[in-house]
Formats: C-alpha cells, sequence, structure tokens
C-alpha cells in the first residue's frame, strides 16, 4: 500500500539526508534491511494512531533542534555505585571517561567493532527484536535507528553479575543528533542490572536489544537527563524466556520531548516483566510519552506496569499502555496502572490504556487516573507547620513513590528517591 | 492568649453564614470546652482558626498572643503556636508518620528562628513521647494515618500535639470514635501536655471527655454564638437536661 504523500515525502526527505554507516560486515544486511523497512512503513506523522497524543515532527525532521546543554553542580546521578561506567559524549564512545571494559561474566563490547566480525549472538539479536516489535504496530523510528545507529554497545552476560553496567549519556554539543543502539542477552541463569543516565544529545534516538533466557533477569534504571530543551526517542525490545525476569524503571525530569517505548514479549513460561516510570514535567512544552505493549504468548506470566507523572504549568503527560494475551497464554497476570497529578488547571494528561485478550482463564486488570493534589492533605500538613511548597512537594513525592518502589535495588531507590526531592526543592 | 472578637463568618461557596459573632477569650494556662449541638459551628471555629480554605471572614477577629491569626497562612499560624486537632486526622498514603512529624518539627522551628533538630534527637523525643501514648515503632514508620483504627489515630493527633510543643491547642472532637480507654489514654496525653504557658480549647458533645480533661471554663455555643459560659457545672447541666432548655433561655 502506497504512504500518504505527506508521509511518503517527510520519509524521503530525512533518509535522503542520511547515509548508512561503512563498516561492512555482517551489520549492513541488518541496516539495509531496517532501511527497508523504515521506507516501507514511513516515518511517523501525528496522524498516526500512536502519534496522535505526540507530535513526532521534532523527531524526524532532518535537523535537530537545538538544545541548551544543562549546566548544574550536582554529582551525576549513580556516580556513588560501584558500577561499570560506559560513557558517550553526544552520542559517541568515550574511551577514556570509561572504564576498562572488562567485568566478570560479561563480554562487552563496542558495536561498531562487534559489527566487523562474526560474533553470531549479536548478529542474531541486531533489529531481530526490533523487528518482532514492528507487529502489530509499527515503530519505524526504532527501525530507523537500526539501519543509521552509528554507536552502541553489545553486552553478553553469561553470569550472575556483581555490579551493575552503567551506561552515562553525557551532553555537550547544542546541536548534536545521535543515534544509538545497544544489544544485550542475558545467558541462561544469568542476570545483570543495567543504567542509564543523562540526555545524551540535543536530540537522541536509542534503541536498546534484550534476549532474556530461560532463569536470566536484566534490571534496568535510567534516569533521563535534566537538559530542558532535549529530545528523546527510545525503544526496549526485549523477549523473555521460560522463569526470567524483566524489570525496568525510568525517571524523567525535565526535557522537550520524550517518547520512551518499550515493547515486551513474553515467550516462556512463568517470566515477569514490570515497567515503571516516574516523570516530573513543567512548562507548556514539556511533552513525555510512555508507550508499552507487552504481549503474553506463554503460560503463568506476570506482567505490571506502573507509570505516574506529575505535571506542571502547562505540562503535558501521554500514556499508550496495552497488554496483548494471545491464545494459550492461560494464568496471564497482567497489571497496569496510569496516573497523572497534574500540579494547575493548565496541565494534560492522555492516557489510553489497552486490554486485547485472546485466552479465557486471565486476571487482567487496568487503571488510570488523573487528578490535583488532595487539598485536605496539603491544608493538614500546613496546619503542622509545614509551608506550602515543601507540603506539595512531599504530596508529591508521595504521589511518585509507587513507581519508585518498583525499583528493586534500594541503594538505586533511595538515590533517585533523593535526587527527586531535591530537584523538587530547586524548583520552589 | 486566644482572643476572638465577634467573629462572623461565612462558607465561601454559599451564602451561609456559619459563626454570627463569637467572642470568646482563653486565658494562658487555662483549659476551655465548647459544646454545643450539631450545626451550631464549632469545628467551623476550629477550621477558620487554623486557616482551612472554605470559609470567609466576613467580621471580627481573632488573635494568638496579639498577633492576627486570620492574616497568616495555615503554617504560619502552626509556627505561630497554634495547634488543631483534627477530629477526622487525614490520612496521607505514602508519606511516612516520621517523615512527616520530623518535617513539621524542623519546619517550625526553621520558621521561629530556631535550630533544626538532629535525627539523633528527634529520634530520641519521639520515641519516649510516643511510648506513653502506646504509640509502636510500626505505627511511627506507616505512612500519615493509613490503615489506623479510629482510637490509633486521635493518639497520632496528640503524639504531633506532643512534638509540636504549641502554646494554643484547639481538639476538635477528640473523643468521637473512642472507646473508654482510648478516651483515657488520650486525655492523659492531653493532661501531660498541660502547663502555664499552655492553653486549651476542647471542643465536644459529650460531658465524658471533661471528666478527663477537666475544664476551667465552659462554653455552650448554638447558631453561630456562644451563648453561655459558666464553670463545669454547665457541662453537667447539659449532659443532664440536654440542650433544649438552655436554647429555650436564649430565645
Amino acid at each position: 500500500m502506497a504512504l500518504p504523500k505527506i508521509k511518503a515525502d517527510a520519509t524521503d526527505a530525512r533518509l535522503a539526508a542520511l547515509t548508512l554507516p561503512d563498516g561492512a560486515g555482517w551489520a549492513t544486511e541488518a541496516r539495509q534491511s531496517a532501511l527497508s523497512r523504515v521506507a516501507a512503513m514511513g516515518l511517523p506523522i501525528k496522524r498516526d494512531e500512536y502519534w496522535r497524543y505526540t507530535d513526532p515532527t521534532s523527531l524526524t525532521s532532518i535537523e535537530a533542534p537545538d538544545a541548551a546543554v544543562f549546566e548544574s553542580d550536582e554529582a551525576p546521578v549513580f556516580n556513588d555505585l560501584d558500577r561499570l561506567k560506559i560513557v558517550f559524549v553526544d552520542g559517541v564512545f568515550d574511551a577514556e571517561a570509561s572504564d576498562d571494559l572488562s567485568l566478570d561474566g560479561v563480554e562487552i563490547e563496542r558495536l561498531s567493532d562487534a559489527m566487523g566480525r562474526d560474533i553470531h549472538w549479536a548478529k542474531d539479536l541486531y533489529g531481530v527484536l526490533e523487528t518482532r516489535g514492528q507487529t502489530p504496530v509499527q515503530r519505524p523510528l526504532a527501525a530507523l535507528n537500526t539501519a543509521f545507529a552509528t554507536d552502541g554497545i553489545v553486552i553478553r552476560v553469561t553470569k550472575e553479575v556483581s555490579k551493575p553496567i552503567n551506561l552515562t549519556y553525557l551532553h555537550k554539543d547544542v546541536s548534536s543528533d545521535a543515534i544509538l543502539h545497544h544489544v544485550v542477552k542475558v545467558e541462561e541463569g544469568a542476570s545483570v542490572t543495567l543504567l542509564e543516565n543523562g540526555p545524551a544529545a540535543a536530540r537522541f534516538n536509542k534503541v536498546l536489544e534484550v534476549e532474556v533466557a530461560d532463569k536470566a533477569s536484566f534490571h534496568h534504571v535510567r534516569a533521563q537527563g535534566r537538559d530542558h530543551e532535549r529530545r528523546a526517542v527510545t525503544g526496549i525490545f526485549t523477549r523473555l524466556g521460560t522463569e526470567s525476569a524483566f524489570k525496568s524503571f525510568t525517571l524523567t525530569v525535565n526535557g522537550v520531548l520524550t517518547r520512551n517505548e518499550t515493547v515486551i514479549e513474553l515467550t516462556g513460561d512463568d517470566a515477569i516483566a514490570h515497567v515503571a516510570g516516574a516523570c516530573v514535567g513543567d512548562g507548556r512544552d514539556f511533552l513525555h510519552d510512555d508507550t508499552v505493549f507487552i504481549t503474553h504468548d506463554a503460560e503463568r506470566c506476570e506482567s505490571r506496569q506502573v507509570f505516574k507523572k506529575v505535571l506542571h504549568n502547562g505540562a503535558t503527560g501521554v500514556f499508550q499502555g496495552k497488554i496483548l494475551v494471545k491464545e494459550g497464554a492461560q494464568k496471564t497476570d497482567g497489571y497496569q496502572i496510569s496516573q497523572g497529578l497534574l500540579l494547575d488547571d493548565d496541565s494534560n494528561f492522555l492516557a489510553k490504556p489497552e486490554l486485547e485478550i485472546y485466552a479465557d482463564d486471565v486476571a487482567c486488570s487496568h487503571g488510570s487516573t488523573c487528578g490535583a493534589l488532595d487539598d485536605t492533605a496539603l491544608y493538614y500538613l500546613r496546619s503542622r507547620g509545614v509551608p506550602k511548597g515543601e507540603a506539595t512537594d512531599m504530596l508529591t513525592l508521595a504521589f511518585l513513590a509507587e513507581a519508585l518502589q518498583e525499583i528493586e535495588n534500594e541503594e538505586i531507590a533511595d538515590e533517585l528517591g533523593q535526587r527527586l526531592e531535591q530537584w523538587l526543592g530547586r524548583r520552589r | 492568649m486566644l482572643e476572638i472578637k465577634n467573629l462572623h463568618v461565612k462558607l465561601e461557596d454559599e451564602d451561609k453564614q456559619i459563626l454570627k459573632g463569637v467572642n470568646l477569650t482563653v486565658e494562658a494556662g487555662k483549659v476551655h470546652a465548647i459544646m454545643g449541638p450539631n450545626g451550631s459551628g464549632k469545628s467551623t471555629l476550629s477550621y477558620v482558626l487554623s486557616g482551612r480554605d472554605g470559609y470567609e471572614v466576613t467580621d471580627g477577629e481573632a488573635t494568638l498572643d496579639g498577633a492576627d491569626l486570620l492574616d497568616l497562612e495555615p503554617e504560619e499560624r502552626a509556627a505561630a503556636g497554634l495547634f488543631l486537632a483534627f477530629q477526622y486526622p487525614v490520612e496521607i498514603p505514602g508519606v511516612g508518620n516520621l517523615t512527616f512529624l520530623r518535617t513539621a518539627v524542623n519546619a517550625q522551628r526553621k520558621a521561629r528562628g530556631e535550630e533544626e533538630l538532629s535525627s539523633a534527637d528527634f529520634l530520641k523525643v519521639v520515641r519516649e513521647r510516643a511510648k506513653t501514648l502506646k504509640i509502636d515503632a510500626d505505627m511511627l514508620k506507616r505512612p500519615v494515618n493509613v490503615g489506623f483504627s479510629g482510637g490509633e489515630k486521635k493518639r497520632n493527633e496528640i503524639l504531633q500535639m506532643a512534638m509540636l510543643e504549641p502554646k494554643m491547642c484547639i481538639l476538635d472532637e477528640t473523643d468521637s470514635g473512642l472507646d473508654v480507654d482510648a478516651m483515657k489514654l488520650v486525655s492523659e496525653g492531653v493532661n501531660a501536655l498541660r502547663s502555664e504557658g499552655r492553653s486549651f480549647l476542647v471542643i465536644t458533645h459529650y460531658q465524658r471527655l471533661l471528666d478527663h480533661i477537666k475544664p476551667d471554663v465552659v462554653h455552650i455555643m448554638a447558631n453561630g454564638r456562644i451563648i453561655k459560659t459558666g464553670g463545669p457545672e454547665l457541662a453537667l447541666e447539659v449532659e443532664n437536661n440536654g440542650y433544649a432548655d438552655l436554647l429555650a433561655e436564649v430565645e
């Protein structure tokens, strides 16, 4: 089917401005195939069903809109943790700033190195999970990423890893336009925690493909940078084996436009997938979009989505979350909650929860609420002497707490909780 | 201490006058009780004094040690030494009781230009005061009032009062929802706080609370005004005869 002209023209223009990276190897085929997927799908426009709340124009434009670099005197998130640090500056791997890429139980390689060699596990994943995630909902910006990613990291985990791997994305150039693609394979029985932090670039397109084998677990915590003008579209594509676990949490404070997509396939019985997010948005230009698609294709799997957004001064929060329970995925336990806290009358929370169920013995629940701060609670706190601003922050943090509780590592949860408190305090 | 003169209050959103000229003076160190039938304006008086939204003062004034209360934000009134023990303490999911207490104590100290309490000092004091109110460690850890029984909520109010050390305490139907033992415990908590520099305004429907917290002065409120003031014997009179006689007397 031919694309609408407006979409075809925009896609042609964008693709004409890009060149497939060199570096041959197995990657060339993966990139070319991704390129033809993009050409066939076309890049998103606001008329597309899954972009109706979020205008993708600035994500698909030829030039990335400039984003000022956020000056901060505070230590980067996760700075005090014992972790293996991998640094990217405006989307380019920085070997000097990074730790030595060796860690017991893990193979870590730069994407460009991996592409030059016949690493079968990376080859079998790169763009593969992304492709699987294109149906039933198209995600053309992820395919664009697979085609044009300029850097990234590939990680294979064979054991229970002793410390987290931390991808830190620094933003130094006001007009940087970064495309990163990471591939993670967690082998049977292995486990790893991946941390991500930082704004990465003025415009950031990132894909993370994660294969979690039987009895393996993958934990993911990220804090997207505080640069007010940065834009990001990210996609997590994961496939879960029997008795495996995937848990992902994202904290977003600031950023003018963020679209986080998470596509999860539960393909082995008794697997668990949790995805959560806390977001604080301020200002009319702020838009934060969580789009989640979880497919239950095995028995007795559990999925859980917990998203909380605090919106202020005309900010917009979007949640599109779907649970698809395929025929035969009996005893599925699916849960989804999305909540918006509007701190004024100008802010918006737009939610589209979806359930599609083809099995007859499942428990799926979903809820979505949107409201203001509880006046009575605010008065109660103030009547005890807590000033209005501080009381508002306490209630705001309390609202976000349910999402933060999804972080299993207490040290990390505490750090993010304290950061949030500080950041809210600074706004007062 | 607390001086209320000719206080007139209406609902902000409705043309409904609730208080129609309340005059009341509570001296330092004294316990005053206000009794009165439902709808007489007792709770409204406590809300207006503590600064709750939704009410409009149309006339009169209220001062605490000379400071104009009605001009202050709720948190400023608290820092000035006013405390309201709520009839229905508010549940706040996600905010730990201890965090709440420490934030409140330190916010007030800060507002008064005093040094904030360290975590260790605060914990020491709070544990000691919680113990006398039979509030266990679990209640301190749980979110504010969430899942508390009626009695636990009221004890938690008294704990806040004990920690904040206000000079003017208003107790709004603190006896409601309490069994005999809980009422005794709460009353003991209140009595332990009685001192020369601290005054109480106890709002209640029933005389029985006043058996435990002995008032110096009893006021009867009806239809937005204080219609009679007397000693503790006035409460007994109400208990025995109801309000009908008193109301008739006024009319």
